[in-house]
């Protein structure tokens, strides 16, 4: 009992982790129905750009008080910021010209942006998994016999406010409603006076800010970073995406706790070497047998 | 010297493909196949047809995965897993590992139809699915296949793999340690494999991939049967990849599982994008190409740049090339470098 409540923790934790980046995921196609296969990608550029910025802070061990607000603050919203511009700018240099192409060309392209990017961070820091500063501490407090960390309490917080706040958005501001009205249709949102584009490319840039609150986050969960994170990382993701119904913001959060509690129970029960067949199997069975997810609803063939 | 056998070849594939007259181009191709069997006659440099062979592995498995994705239209990212199934049937039948060692020869046709099943196996409920949900459940079937070859140690070596595979022999006499074997057992390989692509095309599944690769559903009311024929796409083009599989796998007398990751499968797939998807000659080409940028490029960049007192490795830059290749022709040139006429007319003047 003890340690499947103990699993069950570091499940979450980690799912927090997976929904952050499902929800770059979810909304992207959602709104141009791209499975932006650079998104795991740029969960990984958020990791290494807050290590380079808190490196950048003098930061290399446990920070407290002022100094630990301060600077987590700068190195999360940094990061976040760096990598929205990161995914604006691929959707402006990549995707947007093929916005009416065949839908298999979109992506390939991103594709070949994941590989352009890893290629860039293997480059970039090296080859092997850099360590991250262990910025935060981790005072365990016990629940129900259990000891839960103060870093796993931060990755959970930050992925539920992350959540709601995107709900918030999407559902009571202008800019939201012009986003659900794109992914509805996207000719009569414009003819309705949305300007397409901007509404696009703030879908980017939203995405991959969660993306890069994400990659901060594993950076200091993980307390180590490596370029190819973000291949699995964005498969698990993605898997999430869909289990919760793509295209669906509570969805992707709903999967990326259910994929993350999957993989570290299959971790515990079958061994970390068949944590990846579990959930890629949990991948194809769903899109098998439920391709509109949990939440979701039925998928149109957009051909 | 090797840059002048791939050279000549895709000089030959690409002229070829500029002819209009059908019997021109087979004497070309007849007389690049001759000059090609004769060459280990005049040159007997084993490390230039080790690399001619592995090109040829190269062209077979782009020729496979071009009858799923190029005529039938379906996105495979885990071709690379066919490839495994294929190399790990012949490490295991073949080799100390259970003491069984079944001839190359009968392994070949063994390791195709078990290709063939998988792939059988994964399309059956699979290809119901729309064009990206397709390709992403086949790239977690490409991650799965090597996953599990590692961990059922037991059987498979797990990460360390499975060594010292039998030398194939041909009438009694052993391959031995020398490459031109292979660089033969592949050139007749793929003159087959192109053989029957081509064949392939022009009959009436060929017909009916295209069908379905233009418009699914236009093709079902036509009364193509889309599941079956999707099928097929998926069980033939695996069926190479076995092939391809069991000659990789004889010629380097290893097998591990880091040699089928994701890379290999897009690899493969950059090699159709840059010669153009659904072309015959442009996947070889497409194929040669990155075989030589790979094998012989890279690593004599290497040597020059250590010449030069330089500290870069080029080996470095293979998942840069790849991507670059990816986007820049899906931007600017989707039909590929060398697409069949019709190909272009589709991507240049339909409405999408």
């Amino acid at each position: 009992m003890h340690e499947f409540l103990a699993q069950l923790i570091n499940g979450i934790s980690l799912g927090g982790i997976y929904a952050l980046i499902a929800l770059g995921y979810t909304m992207v196609y959602g709104i141009i129905g791209l499975i932006n296969f650079a998104h795991g990608d740029v969960y990984t550029l958020g990791s290494f750009f807050a290590l380079t910025i808190l490196t950048a802070l003098g930061v290399s061990g446990e920070l407290h008080g002022v100094a630990l607000v301060v600077d987590v603050a700068i190195a999360l919203i940094g990061a976040a910021l760096l990598c929205g511009i990161a995914g604006v700018l691929i959707e402006r240099l990549a995707y947007r010209r093929l916005r009416n192409a065949p839908r298999l060309a979109p992506l390939i392209t991103a594709i070949g942006v994941s590989f352009i990017l890893e290629n860039v961070m293997q480059i970039w820091k090296g080859p092997s998994p850099v360590p991250f500063p262990a910025v935060v501490p981790n005072p365990s407090v016990m629940i129900a016999g259990v000891a839960v960390g103060a870093q796993q309490m931060l990755v959970v917080g930050l992925a539920v406010v992350m959540m709601v706040a995107l709900q918030l958005f999407i559902h009571n501001t202008r800019l939201g409603r012009a986003m659900r009205a794109t992914a509805q249709d996207r000719d009569a949102a414009q003819l309705m006076g949305i300007n397409i584009n901007k509404t696009i490319m703030l879908t980017f840039l939203i995405g991959s800010a969660l993306a890069g609150v994400a990659g901060f986050v594993s950076g200091v969960y993980y307390q180590s970073t490596w370029f190819f994170n973000g291949f699995g990382a964005g498969l698990k993701a993605f898997t999430a995406a869909v289990l919760g119904g793509i295209g669906n913001i509570g969805g992707a959060m709903l999967g990326g706790f259910l994929i993350g509690i999957i993989e570290s129970f299959a971790t515990w029960k079958f061994g970390g070497q068949w944590s990846n067949v579990t959930v890629f199997a949990i991948l194809i069975l769903v899109l098998v047998f439920r391709p509109s997810g949990l939440l979701g609803e039925a998928v149109f063939d957009r051909a | 010297m090797i840059y002048a056998y791939f050279l000549i070849a895709i000089a030959v594939v690409i002229g070829a493909q500029r002819l209009p007259d059908l019997r021109a181009k087979r004497v070309l191709f007849l007389l690049l196949g001759a000059a090609l069997l004769c060459a280990p006659i005049f040159d007997r440099n084993d490390a230039t047809f080790n690399v001619l062979a592995d090109a040829g592995i190269f062209v077979l498995l782009a020729l496979g995965l071009n009858i799923v994705v190029g005529f039938a239209g379906l996105l495979d990212l885990g071709y690379a897993a066919f490839f495994a199934i294929g190399a790990y049937t012949y490490a295991m039948m073949a080799s100390p590992q259970f003491n069984l060692h079944l001839p190359f020869w009968l392994l070949l046709f063994l390791a195709a139809a078990f290709a063939a099943l998988f792939g059988i196996i994964l399309g059956a409920p699979t290809l119901r699915l729309r064009g990206d949900y397709l390709a992403i459940v086949t790239l977690g079937f490409g991650e799965i296949v090597p996953q599990i070859f590692q961990n059922l140690t037991k059987y498979t070596g797990g990460p360390n793999g499975i060594g010292a595979l039998d030398f194939p022999s041909f009438f009694g006499r052993s391959f031995g340690q020398g490459t031109i074997p292979y660089y033969y057992v592949v050139l007749a390989l793929i003159a087959l494999a192109v053989f029957f692509a081509y064949n392939l095309r022009d009959s009436r599944l060929g017909r009916a991939w295209m069908a379905i690769r233009e418009d699914e559903l236009a093709a079902r009311h036509m009364g193509i049967n889309t599941t079956a024929v999707k099928l097929a796409a998926f069980a033939l083009g695996a069926s190479f990849s076995g092939l391809a599989g069991v000659v990789f796998a004889a010629k380097l007398s290893l097998v591990s599982p880091d040699l089928f990751q994701f890379q290999v499968s897009v690899l493969i797939v950059s090699m159709l994008v840059l010669g153009g998807m659904g072309n015959i000659p442009g996947v070889v080409v497409g194929a040669l190409v990155l075989v030589l940028v790979n094998n012989v490029v890279l690593p004599q960049a290497n040597t020059i740049a250590a010449t030069a007192g330089l500290h870069v490795d080029f080996g470095n830059y293979h998942f840069f090339i790849y991507g670059a290749i990816l986007v820049a022709i899906m931007l600017f040139k989707p039909e590929g470098l060398l697409p069949s006429r019709q190909r272009k007319e589709e991507l240049h003047h339909a409405a999408t």
